[in-house]
């Protein structure tokens, strides 16, 4: 049980939970929240859970996602709780999901991979196994596993 | 059932549909031995877009449109055409799927094939992509070895070579995987097959990885042989270092069972003697042959009668 917020309350915005230890910067680099974004945002890394070894916090004011940003972190953090502020309450608290087709949101690893050219198509992925976690181009039919995906998102 | 399909991996294929085609090739046969004239296709048309160079592939798909009736428009020089002025592929094929009534692409890029199909309005066969599949040298290298042993189940396949690069391994290993079979794969350790293809295989089919030749040659059934593709090497140091590993001669042969076959998807360099060509057991020409009735079975049941 965690006794005390180790962040002080936001008034709007998202908590993303249960992000695996050390993981919240890619989190927050998908999001394009970086020097320029000007959001106000709370991290906690490494912070002592019963769940998971370690898991990372975020809070981040006056922000809310996009579909394809959900599935962006959950690509990231699989097991990520996102739960929506108004007015200092929870307002909404789901948890994120890999969809079983991945459109658009990342780059197949392969260079000689067709999507990587100029056509006119969004790179596509069928999720081959979320533990560990594999996908596969259905295009060139590589698969990617999670150190590839972490690093082409 | 493969009416209007198109088959751009050997997984679009079934079990089912793959025997289909092999009865079909059997009739196909029939009919180029009989030198009866076929109209089944009379009035359709086949483009080739080959962005590749390739010699059998091309003409065994032309050869068999014709032998059906039918007839073939062909890009030119894929550099002096289109792609060379930058236009995308998707575009390309936007346009010649309003030429013609079935399209076999072949092109240096992974998942080209793929790409060609979604934006196809007619049925597109892969004749080969990148490093990934060439599903038609599948369907004629299983016809070859199920028509000579009239079944697949129970074999015992070594095959040999760059399993790395050699697309039509991919799609073989993956085939093979859906009957009772042992497969021995023989490379260099660094042309072994790449863990996305050893990853499809189905956990029934017993799989060895080997670098010597002779632990499989004297109880394989079938030697596939491949030829070691200069073309597919960025680093020449590695191409010198294993070019010339294996090369089947006839002593060679000589270890193997009396009624082994020994196939290649050709054209062949080093990698097995001239002299290999006299002993029975040889039958890539045989093989390269069946390219024709395969292709015209495939294109028959794709495009109906
Ligand atoms: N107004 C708020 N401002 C900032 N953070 C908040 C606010 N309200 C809740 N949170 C945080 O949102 C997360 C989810 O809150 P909740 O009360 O559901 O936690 P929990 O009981 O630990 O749930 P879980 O089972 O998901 O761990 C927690 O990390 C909590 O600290
Ligand atoms: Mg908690
Ligand atoms: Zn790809």
């Amino acid at each position: 049980m965690e006794r005390t917020l180790r962040i002080s309350k936001i008034r709007e915005g998202i908590v993303i939970d249960h992000i695996p230890g050390g993981k919240s910067l890619k989190v927050l680099s998908v999001l394009n929240i970086g020097e320029k974004s000007g959001y106000t945002v709370s991290v906690a890394m490494f912070v002592q859970s019963n769940r998971m070894k370690t898991k990372d916090v975020l809070k981040i004011e006056s922000r809310f996602l996009e579909k394809s940003e959900l599935d962006r972190i959950a690509l990231i953090a699989p097991d990520a709780t996102i739960s929506v502020i108004k007015n200092y309450e929870i307002s909404e608290k789901f948890t994120v999901e890999i969809p079983k087709r991945i459109l658009g949101i990342l780059k197949c690893n392969n260079q000689n991979c067709i999507t990587n050219g100029r056509e006119p198509i969004r790179p596509e992925f069928e999720l081959l196994s979320r533990s560990p976690l594999v996908i596969r181009c259905i295009f060139c039919e590589r698969n990617m596993g999670e150190s590839e995906i972490h690093s082409s998102l | 059932m493969l009416e209007r399909k198109s088959i751009v991996s050997i997984e679009d294929v079934s079990t089912e549909e793959m025997f289909e085609i092999f009865r079909v090739t059997d009739e196909m046969q029939g009919s180029i031995d009989k030198k009866k004239r076929l109209t089944s296709m009379s009035g359709r048309i086949m483009s080739t877009l080959f962005y590749e160079p390739s010699t059998r592939t091309r003409m065994s798909f032309e050869a068999a449109m014709h032998r059906l009736g039918g007839s073939v428009i062909s890009m030119a020089e894929p550099k002096a055409s289109s792609a060379a002025k930058g236009e995308t592929l998707a575009d390309s094929i936007r346009m010649f799927s309003s030429y013609s009534d079935i399209i076999v692409i072949r092109h240096p890029l992974d998942g080209a094939a793929r790409l060609a199909a979604k934006f196809s309005s007619v049925p597109v066969i892969n004749g080969g992509d990148g490093s990934g599949q060439h599903p038609t040298q599948t369907l004629l290298d299983l016809y070859t070895i199920y028509h000579s042993f009239s079944s697949i189940d129970g074999l015992k396949i070594a095959i040999l070579g760059d399993l790395k690069y050699g697309r039509t391994v991919h799609s073989l290993v993956m085939a093979l995987s859906r009957f009772d079979v042992e497969i021995s794969l023989v490379s260099p350790p660094i042309l072994r097959i790449p863990d996305y293809i050893k990853s499809r295989v189905q956990d029934n089919v017993k799989l060895r990885e080997e670098t010597d030749l002779n632990e499989v040659l004297s109880n394989c059934d079938v030697l596939y042989v491949t030829r070691i593709q200069k073309e597919r090497f960025s680093d020449m140091n590695e191409y010198n270092s294993v070019i010339g590993t294996y090369s089947i001669d006839v002593s060679d042969v000589d270890k193997m069972k009396k009624n082994a076959m020994i196939l290649h998807p050709l054209p062949r360099v080093d990698e097995i003697k001239p002299t290999v060509d006299y002993d029975p057991r040889s039958a890539y020409f045989k093989q390269a042959a069946n390219g024709v009735p395969v292709r015209m079975a495939l294109i028959s049941l794709i495009l109906g009668d």
